[in-house]
């Protein structure tokens, strides 16, 4: 990638006998939202931690604005913003004494207040930071990665344990970004954010970039099918089910069996004739277009959320 | 320069708004401030001077429970590392909570000395240039021993627990909490290797007998060096991150920050001098004292250890 603004090759992380990111690579170009995708415990918050410069890697080459995060340090820091997985500021802090003190941190600074409005925080800026919700931290959150107009931005798992209603406003904040054109690596564990907000995804499990690609070039890898998600009453092989017509995969996921289609109608009709003949009953049954997480059950035979 | 005055701001906008600062910082110092002086001098002005340079020197020591215990909350809450994140080095962050917590003990400092004349009516606070550097030198050392503390305890229990094993010996066996006359004699060798053994003794010796700095340049001397080597290797030692354990050889360079007062306390029993001071301001007390001959509220002997004759002055 001739134009990227971040790049890794061969990324290697090790924690004692544990290797948490083992060879990971990619670039991001500037402008595009990138997000890494993965359970928790694949190495997404390590990767990110290196190309921030909180922590050193033990091999491979990593660049964000053309700076290497552990000798170019300082410099870096002036050009990413980032909000934290885990993170805090003391409780007796002013919301816009918290923008006004990290502003004052950079050479380029961005208007607290009109960050605060800009974030919903506008009524809440004399307001201490022990005092705000779980999604009100996290928006100040996002607003503190922006005070300095970086050319970066790190958003580590920014809906991780909010509620659905406030995922959605920290999604409208992401979009906005986006629109924004500024470069933001997201990484998150859920499908829905990286499928709503990325342009291209990294599928990372066990430190390994398993996928890598746009939402719907990764879902095409599905094959163009229709995924059928049943549960009978009775263990069948996933062998038989490939067997019944338009079927071309089918796994064994959580008890239940995901089947990829071509020819959705014919599939149930012939399931439901298989499933007669041999006296098994069906329990439940769930249509739906490929989603990025039969990507990830594709390569891992796992769900995202084990 | 500019991090270090924004969080040096920030140190001090938060302390006012935290309830436990108001009780650790200005309550519980006013507190043994009256008790000691009101009541153990029982606000007689000779007995108060006696007892006014450790009771500043018990309330400049405390720096470093207030000092540890933040730092130590603020990594394990993951504060200091969103500081990490931005362009903020771990000296300003050090060096900030050292000048925010010299600019909020000063100020109790002088009230304190305010105080002892106004209400107690002390007759001098002794040379002010020389109480003015050991107090200021006191808290920047004590201060600096917190962030050693913080740097090599991982959580909060084990930052109270090392504060309290600190805490004891120096309160106890300074001078600061009983006169170090009056100890027993191998104790009084002991608190010879302590730091705050020279504060108590440097602020005791200033208000009785108004030294000046050149007089005191021992103590001050060696509580600025031990400052700079504390906050260096508290520099050095600095984790921004909770799960950054110890590492085993920082273990090893915390056991330098010992080593001048080793080499003072060591100089100081061959010498005698602080011991032999020590007698002195107590004998000065006793001879002055127009009721008693001995500071009769903490119950001990007339007699400083180690004395045969108090009358007589020096024994060495």
């Amino acid at each position: 990638m001739a134009n990227s603004i971040l790049q890794v090759e061969n990324l290697v992380k090790r924690y004692g006998d544990v290797e948490a990111v083992r060879g990971v690579s990619f670039g991001i170009e500037e402008g595009e939202v990138f997000g890494l995708l993965g359970p928790n415990g694949a190495g997404k918050t390590s990767t990110v931690e290196i190309l921030e410069g909180l922590r050193t890697l033990d091999s491979g080459r990593v660049s964000v604005c053309g700076l290497d995060p552990q000798r170019d340090s300082e410099a870096l820091k002036q050009e990413i913003g980032a909000a934290l997985q885990a993170t805090s500021l003391p409780d007796k802090m002013r919301v816009i004494e918290a923008i006004r003190l990290f502003a004052s941190f950079y050479k380029r600074q961005r208007d607290p207040q009109e960050l605060l409005k800009r974030f919903g925080l506008d009524e809440k800026k004399n307001s201490f930071y022990g005092q705000l919700s779980g999604g009100q931290k996290q928006r100040l959150a996002l607003a503190m990665a922006l005070v300095n107009d970086p050319q970066v931005c790190f958003l580590d798992e920014p809906t991780a344990g909010l509620d659905p209603q406030v995922r959605r406003e920290i999604y409208d904040v992401i979009e906005e970004l986006r629109r924004d054109k500024k470069t933001v690596l997201l990484t998150t564990h859920y499908i829905e954010e990286a499928e709503r907000l990325c342009d291209r995804v990294a599928i990372i499990d066990h430190g390994r970039v398993i996928a890598l690609g746009t939402p719907r070039e990764l879902k095409a890898r599905s094959g163009g099918t229709t995924r059928i998600e049943v549960r009978l009453s009775k263990p069948e092989s996933n062998g038989t089910l490939k067997t019944l017509e338009g079927v071309v995969d089918a796994r064994e996921v959580d008890g239940a069996y995901v089947l990829h289609s071509q020819r959705p109608p014919q599939t149930i009709v012939s399931l439901v004739k298989h499933l007669e003949a041999g006296g098994n009953e069906l329990v439940s049954l769930e249509i739906a277009t490929p989603s990025l997480e039969d990507v990830f059950i594709e390569f891992t035979g796992r769900r995202l959320r084990d | 320069m500019k991090n270090f005055a924004a969080l040096t701001r920030m140190r001090i906008q938060i302390a006012f708004r935290n309830k436990m600062f108001f009780f650790f910082v200005i309550v519980m110092p006013f507190a043994f401030f009256f008790l000691w002086l009101g009541v153990l001098a029982k606000g007689i002005p000779e007995r108060c001077a006696f007892y006014l340079g450790p009771i500043v020197a018990f309330n400049v020591m405390g720096s470093f429970w207030g000092l540890s215990a933040t730092l130590v909350l603020f990594r394990e809450q993951g504060i200091l590392r969103r500081f990490h994140v931005a362009p903020v080095s771990a000296s300003d962050l050090l060096a900030s909570s050292i000048v925010a917590n010299y600019v909020l003990t000063l100020p109790i400092v002088i009230l304190e000395l305010f105080f002892a004349r106004v209400i107690f009516h002390v007759p001098s606070l002794g040379n002010p240039v020389s109480l003015f550097i050991l107090v200021s030198v006191g808290i920047v050392s004590f201060g600096s021993l917190g962030l050693v503390v913080a740097s090599v305890t991982n959580t909060m229990q084990e930052t109270q627990v090392l504060n309290q094993l600190l805490w004891l010996p120096l309160i106890f066996l300074s001078g600061a909490t009983f006169p170090l006359a009056y100890l027993p004699r191998t104790v009084q060798r002991f608190g010879l290797f302590l730091p705050a053994t020279y504060l108590v003794n440097g602020l005791q010796q200033t208000v009785v007998n108004s030294t000046t700095p050149w007089s005191r340049y021992v103590e001050i001397l060696s509580l600025s060096v031990w400052a700079c080597l504390t906050f260096f290797l508290s520099a050095q030692l600095f984790r921004w991150e909770p799960e950054a354990k110890v590492p085993r050889r920082a273990k090893l360079l915390v056991a330098a920050t010992a080593i001048p007062f080793l080499l003072l306390g060591v100089a100081e029993n061959m010498s005698d001098r602080v011991l032999r001071e020590a007698r002195t301001a107590l004998e000065t007390f006793n001879s002055s004292s127009p009721s008693s001959a001995r500071p009769a509220s903490l119950g001990m002997p007339g007699k400083p250890a180690g004395v045969k004759n108090p009358s007589s002055g020096n024994q060495n």
